[in-house]
């Protein structure tokens, strides 16, 4: 569940990133933040996984409130969330195993019960028979999908990703967002800031339109 | 206690990774701590085996007991009670003036001008050897034997022990400031290597913050390699320090030999060593946190 109330976002310069932001998204929901850019979708995102903090305003994010977060809790937030980045942040110093073993091994788990899972993850997105490129060698669609593997490798009640269609071809672009609707349907709350709404096709999803910053209805 | 173990065990190898990743600047790192290192303690041998040498020369101090020109055999017997009853003095032989102005006359340069004197200008005398205590003591002894009846002088005759060993506390107190100085060259060095380190990690750690890793877990790998890297240099330094004593016990044999002293040179001792790898690798270690903690507050996640 992820539950904003009256959220304000203002920078140091005095820009204006959120308004008045309240929504709330159930447990298992799928929505979509749309909006032109500069829009606050970014923003948004970010809040969620605390990565920035709300000026004014209170988030909750499965129960627990974000606005008001310990830095030493941070962490162990991040790790019940799934997050798919606008700029991948992949590490292209190592193999496309390695990138999603990376989270598994930040949460302590053996090698034995990683090695089980990063595999499952990776089939999940497709790219089993990759695992051991480097990402340096993968299509860009190829590299979207090592992000999904990375984010979902721990298992998280929450998947949010950044603008994961942008620059991708429309069928990659598609592939990309039945997956997040595969997630979807098992139980997985989703959260997507994108400009693709048509992709969805007959899923009806949440969609949330951001105008300069506030929730138009 | 497996999550610790296992985050534990990935930070170790992580570390050994990143320390064989770049031979040539880990072994730079590795010698310029070695370097460091085995002067201060390369130093302290010195001293260690200084003091032994003097203990060796010195291992009985004497003391010569001048008595009064007037002194009679009375004085003497008493004085000859005193010294059987104390404790620190050993073995002590009476040495008459007669037979004291015997022996110079037999000596060639001294017999003629000996013929010419009308009387005995030397004293009767005591040659005592004291049994093995401290220069303090040893002072202390003979400040109480000038004081008794009739006594003119007490000469000792290792004062030359206690200036070297005045010398070797000075020399205790120089290797002293010496480590604390290197010390703090160890830390820098660890300081820098992991700044580099950091700085061409950081997309790495910017990931690893984003997808939960706790500051600790950032910071572990660090923290050993700076202290398998100091704790490496401390070994290059005690290889360094057996090197020189490797080259330096040949020719000592041979001077020693000319001196009829049997001495060899000593290596530090297991407690020593284990200490030098200890502080090492501690001081490592503290130098990549202070690094860690000065670098990662400035790696926020964009």
């Amino acid at each position: 569940m992820i539950s904003f109330s009256q959220v304000y976002k203002r920078y140091p310069n005095g820009f204006e990133a959120l308004r008045n932001v309240s929504f709330t998204l159930e447990t298992g929901e799928m929505g979509l933040i749309t909006g032109h850019s500069g829009a606050g979708k970014t923003t948004l995102l970010r809040l969620i996984a605390a990565i920035e903090r709300p000026t004014t305003g209170s988030i909750i994010v499965n129960g627990q409130n974000i606005s008001a977060i310990k830095s030493g809790a941070i962490p162990f937030l991040r790790r019940n969330l799934g997050l798919v980045f606008q700029d991948q942040k992949i590490l292209f110093d190592r193999t496309v195993f390695q990138n999603v073993l990376l989270p598994l091994q930040i949460s302590g788990f053996s090698s034995r019960a990683a090695t089980g899972r990063v595999r499952a993850a990776l089939d999940k997105v497709g790219l089993l028979n990759r695992e051991k490129a480097r990402p340096i060698t993968l299509s860009g669609g190829e590299q979207q999908r090592l992000c999904i593997a990375r984010a979902i490798v721990n298992r998280p009640s929450i998947l949010i990703a950044d603008e994961p269609t942008s620059n991708l071809d429309p069928d990659y672009a598609k592939d990309i967002m039945e997956m997040f609707v595969s997630f979807h349907q098992v139980g997985v709350t989703v959260l997507i800031a994108t400009h693709d709404v048509q992709l969805l096709g007959s899923m009806q999803p949440r969609i949330f339109r951001l105008n300069h910053g506030e929730l138009a209805i | 206690m497996s999550v610790w173990l296992s985050h534990h065990f990935h930070a170790l190898a992580a570390a050994i990774k990143r320390l064989t990743r770049t031979p040539t600047g880990s072994l730079l790192s590795i010698a310029v701590i070695g370097i460091a290192f085995s002067l201060p303690a390369g130093i302290y041998v010195l001293l260690e085996n200084l003091q032994s040498l003097s203990g060796q020369f010195s291992g009985a101090p004497q003391l010569s007991l001048f008595l009064k020109l007037d002194a009679d055999s009375e004085a003497v017997a008493e004085i000859e009670s005193r010294l059987k009853q104390h404790p620190d003095v050993g073995r002590f032989t009476f040495i008459p003036k007669g037979a004291a102005l015997e022996q110079l006359k037999q000596s060639n340069d001294w017999g003629d001008v000996m013929d010419g004197l009308e009387r005995n200008p030397l004293p009767d005398a005591f040659v005592l050897s004291t049994r093995n205590i401290s220069p303090e003591r040893l002072e202390a002894l003979r400040t109480e034997l000038v004081k008794l009846p009739q006594v003119e002088h007490a000469q000792l005759d290792s004062a030359w022990a206690k200036r070297l060993d005045a010398l070797l506390k000075l020399g205790r107190a120089g290797v002293l400031m010496l480590a604390a100085l290197l010390s703090f060259s160890l830390v820098a060095v660890a300081f820098n290597t992991i700044r580099l380190q950091i700085m061409t990690m950081r997309d790495e750690i910017e990931v690893s913050k984003l997808i939960g890793a706790t500051r600790g877990f950032i910071r572990r790998p660090f923290l050993y390699f700076g202290a398998i890297q100091g704790a490496v240099g401390g070994a290059a330094a005690w290889l360094i320090i057996s090197w020189g004593i490797h080259m330096a016990d040949e020719q000592l044999k041979h001077l020693m030999n000319l001196y009829e002293v049997n001495f060899r040179l000593y290596h530090l001792s297991l407690e020593d060593s284990l200490s030098l790898l200890l502080l090492s690798a501690l001081l490592g270690w503290i130098g990549a946190w202070l690094s860690v903690t000065y670098q990662l507050g400035r790696i926020e996640p964009r």
